[in-house]
């Protein structure tokens, strides 16, 4: 046995302790990008298999034939992100500051959801919105929606849906930041004569900005590459990126394509990322991310 | 209007705000919940048609369905057991040690959880598509350890950062040897970490959709058989089983905040006001 100083083994461990994991990471994470890489630039049929050979046209070929689909992704993401931060930062301020004894039931009532499944809750939205429901027939009722209006297989339907799927991505970050404002900062402006609303202006809002941008990107992010709300709750008229690169890979199986789309989409919130990284470093995000 | 009643205008609309957006949150779980009760005729459990506890008596009348939650439990059992090992070392190298690329491992493993799920799903399967393995069980061990290990590591490491590292030294200077210190403190001190990290490593892997798509080949999957049957109407055993893991889960923190108030009287009891911490060293000093 090979017999090591102290401070060599020492040395040693945190590598020991690191490796492991970190060679599942680099074999199943890492190499299957690089892997991702190299079929984006193949060219074949399903049927005779593909080779590599340098054909970036994909990429382009790709963003052309379905740009609507990624800017869809990207408007749906952002409308949901915006309805999310609208919900959820008067909900997290009313936990944060106004709950008192129910504090820790609507937290709870928050997460709650999280223990359902998630397509079974998206299968449920189907249920509420669905052509002869109650929601339907109580809209047409009272004349908010046409008697061959509907409600499921809409746009409205799909952001709905992830805006009610990643709503406590968004809450529980900005909960977290809200908590964790000093309340004799606010006091001390009210003091100062500053009224209820130049305090929240003033001095919450910009304590509570880590959270909004940690809320905003862990629903954005998710929100982008989701195709399961597209495909419960919409028509293909609503399919995102997400539906694309999942029939191109499991259906069509046009690797290539399938594989450059995944990258676009890859780019774009890697961009996001170091955006925000920039500003507020992953420290914040990483720990809001819990 | 006078301030105050602005005061308790504010509040009650922002409470009335909270109430319905934890409404929004909570109606389709309530929907799952209640028809699971639903008296369906027909193949459809869309529209309610009367109680009954039929569907109750017979959780898995459908053997695929039987297959499919079993499927899930065990691969998030296995895949929390292995995640969770790995995770917990490298949470304890990243926080413990100072050595030459820590922040870029610390990057690295952030990267996974910035990475959308179809990009995770497609990437792992065009690997095994590339090396020609045949996708099924084994592959979707594989892909939930990947995803759920940074979760892992970012929980434990949450805790390991808040720990008071002078018990440790204290304990190896009263003569505890290295292994010794971590075995009898350190460990107890981060377990409720490592427990919170095993929980959600379960809770993601069996709630899988999008990455298990990917990767299942031809085994089923809980949300894999819910999204199967979505088309054609979700059989109310779905209901049920649904409503079974909600209950259990809430049991199960019922349970855990009853053990933690009693845990701590008895330890105000047991030693005045010290924290759990200094007993933990007690414990490993006492036993030498």
């Amino acid at each position: 046995m090979l017999r090591l100083s102290l401070r060599r083994r020492r040395a040693l461990l945190p590598y020991l302790f690191l490796g492991p994991g970190l060679l599942w990471l680099v074999v199943f994470y890492l190499i299957p990008l690089a892997n991702q890489a190299n079929v984006s630039l193949q060219t074949g049929d399903p049927e005779l298999g593909y080779t590599f050979t340098w054909h970036f046209q994909t990429y382009v070929d790709a963003i052309k034939q379905y740009d609507t689909q990624f800017i869809r992704s990207i408007e749906y993401a952002a409308v949901a992100t915006i309805l999310c931060l609208v919900i959820g930062f008067p909900l997290a301020y009313f936990i944060a500051y106004k709950a008192g004894r129910f504090k820790n039931l609507m937290l709870l009532l928050v997460v709650l959801p999280f223990f359902v499944s998630y397509v079974l809750r998206t299968v449920a939205w189907q249920l509420i919105l669905t052509d002869d429901g109650w929601l339907a027939d109580r809209m047409r009722d009272v004349g908010l929606l046409s008697e061959d209006g509907r409600l499921l297989a809409t746009t409205g339907a799909v952001i709905a849906g992830i805006t009610y799927n990643f709503l406590p991505f968004m809450t529980l970050p900005l909960y977290v930041s809200l908590e964790k404002i000093d309340r004799r900062l606010i006091e001390a402006a009210t003091d100062l004569y500053a009224s209820h609303a130049t305090a929240f202006r003033k001095v919450t809002l910009p304590l509570a900005v880590p959270g909004i941008f940690a809320g905003s990107l862990l629903t954005f992010i998710p929100a982008t590459g989701d195709f399961v709300n597209a495909a419960l709750l919409g028509t293909p008229n609503q399919y995102m990126i997400g539906n694309v690169i999942q029939s191109k890979f499991l259906n069509i199986l046009d690797y290539p394509t399938a594989a450059a789309l995944s990258f676009i989409l890859m780019t774009f919130i890697l961009i996001g990322i170091f955006l925000y990284a920039r500003v507020l470093g992953t420290r914040n995000l990483t720990e809001a991310a819990l | 209007m006078t301030g105050r009643q602005r005061d308790r205008l504010r509040s009650w609309l922002l409470g009335l705000w909270g109430v319905g957006a934890i409404a929004y949150l909570f109606i389709p779980v309530a929907i799952i919940v209640l028809f699971s009760f639903n008296d369906n005729k027909g193949r459809f459990n869309f529209t309610w048609q009367g109680f009954t506890l039929d569907h109750w008596k017979e959780p898995f009348a459908d053997p695929a369905l039987q297959t499919a939650l079993q499927n899930s439990v065990s691969i998030a059992l296995v895949s929390t057991l292995i995640a969770t090992a790995l995770g917990t070392f490298m949470a304890l190298a990243l926080v413990r040690y100072g050595f030459r690329g820590r922040s870029a491992a610390d990057f690295f493993i952030f990267l996974p959880l910035a990475t959308p799920e179809v990009v995770l799903g497609a990437a792992l399967l065009g690997l095994f598509l590339t090396m020609n393995v045949s996708t099924g069980y084994a592959t979707i061990v594989i892909a939930h350890v990947m995803f759920t290990i940074s979760y892992v590591v970012v929980t434990v490491k949450a805790r390991l950062e808040g720990m008071d590292r002078h018990i440790e030294e204290a304990a190896m200077d009263l003569g505890a040897t290295e292994w010794g210190t971590f075995v009898r403190v350190t460990l107890p001190l981060i377990a409720p970490g490592i427990a919170a990290a095993a929980l959600l490593a379960a809770a993601i892997s069996i709630d899988d959709y999008v990455i298990t798509t990917f990767n299942a080949g031809q085994t089923q999957t809980f949300p894999l058989y819910i999204f199967g049957s979505a088309r054609q109407g979700v059989p109310p055993q779905v209901n049920v089983l649904a409503t079974m893991l909600l209950a259990i889960v809430l049991l199960l923190m019922a349970l855990n905040v009853v053990w933690q108030r009693r845990r701590a009287r008895r330890d105000v009891r047991r030693t005045g006001d010290e924290p759990v911490g200094s007993m933990a060293l007690a414990e490993a000093t006492a036993r030498g």
